[in-house]
């Protein structure tokens, strides 16, 4: 059984590296403010999330799980506090976002 | 009432948290949970804004179809800053819900989906930049609107 959980933590901790990393070359890549911040969401949504699942298989039920999942959950109400609060200041400093614009924006 | 939900809560946190379970931790988490309760009903912030008990009924069946949606557009993120094919788009979108919560819900929804963030707000007018086309369908085609107003449950 222990092993059937390790090879879980193993798969999820790899999908987790990798859209970390995916996310870390976004943040490089991507040509301005706004788009840039979508990589950093992938990096708070995806990368945190298969982490803590990882990292669940291995305590099984206990307090520490719980512990684990309040994080999982704060970080879930907290970073797209703070993406938007980065968008909303550059879009505050009369920054412009690359691309095209439809309609009328604010 | 919603003051003794509040403080339920905070003690559900604290017994899980804590994991102590003898007479002077309980006692000091009674007294430090009811504190808090003091302090957020005297400061006026136990109301529908502060304790959206509104959302609770048909909570779980929206985070877990927001838990599908965010996979999905983490997957098309990955697959966008892969290819390299970034056609930024800026756009609004009219929210159609009534409280203010649901509105804020509705625009952290937007911004936790990897690929959309909402940049500005003015009343029920969100600014949304999308990292594509696609991205940009998805949020014009109002579906997440309708859940979040559906999950308010006010209309």
């Amino acid at each position: 059984m222990e092993v059937i959980f390790d090879i879980f933590t193993g798969i999820c901790f790899f999908i987790g590296s990798l859209s970390i990393i995916i996310g870390a070359c976004g943040l490089i890549k991507l040509p301005d403010v706004f788009s840039r911040i979508h990589a950093a969401g992938m990096i708070d949504t995806g990368g945190t999330a298969f982490f803590i699942l990882g990292m669940v298989f291995q305590t099984g039920w206990s307090l520490v799980t719980v512990k684990l999942i309040l994080i999982g959950v704060f970080v879930f109400f907290t970073s797209p506090v703070t993406s938007h609060v980065t968008a909303n200041l550059a879009r505050q400093k009369d920054l412009v976002p690359v691309g095209k614009k439809i309609g009328k924006i604010l | 009432m919603k003051s003794l939900i509040l403080f339920l809560i905070l003690l559900c946190l604290w017994l899980l948290i804590s994991g102590y379970y003898n007479f002077l931790l309980i006692g000091l988490g009674i007294i430090s949970c009811a504190f808090c309760v003091y302090v957020a009903k005297r400061g006026k912030l136990i109301d529908d804004e502060g304790l959206p008990l509104f959302f609770m009924p048909r909570l779980l069946n929206y985070l877990i179809w927001l838990f599908k949606e965010i996979l999905m557009s983490n997957l098309a993120t990955a697959k966008v800053i892969i290819n390299g094919k970034v056609e930024p788009e800026t756009f609004t979108v009219k929210a159609s819900q009534v409280t203010d919560v649901a509105k804020v819900t509705y625009a952290n929804s937007i911004t936790l989906t990897p690929g959309t963030v909402t940049t500005k707000m003015h009343k029920d007018v969100f600014e949304v930049h999308a990292l594509n086309a696609d991205f940009g369908n998805d949020v014009r085609t109002n579906k997440m609107d309708k859940k979040v107003t559906w999950l308010e449950g006010k209309k």
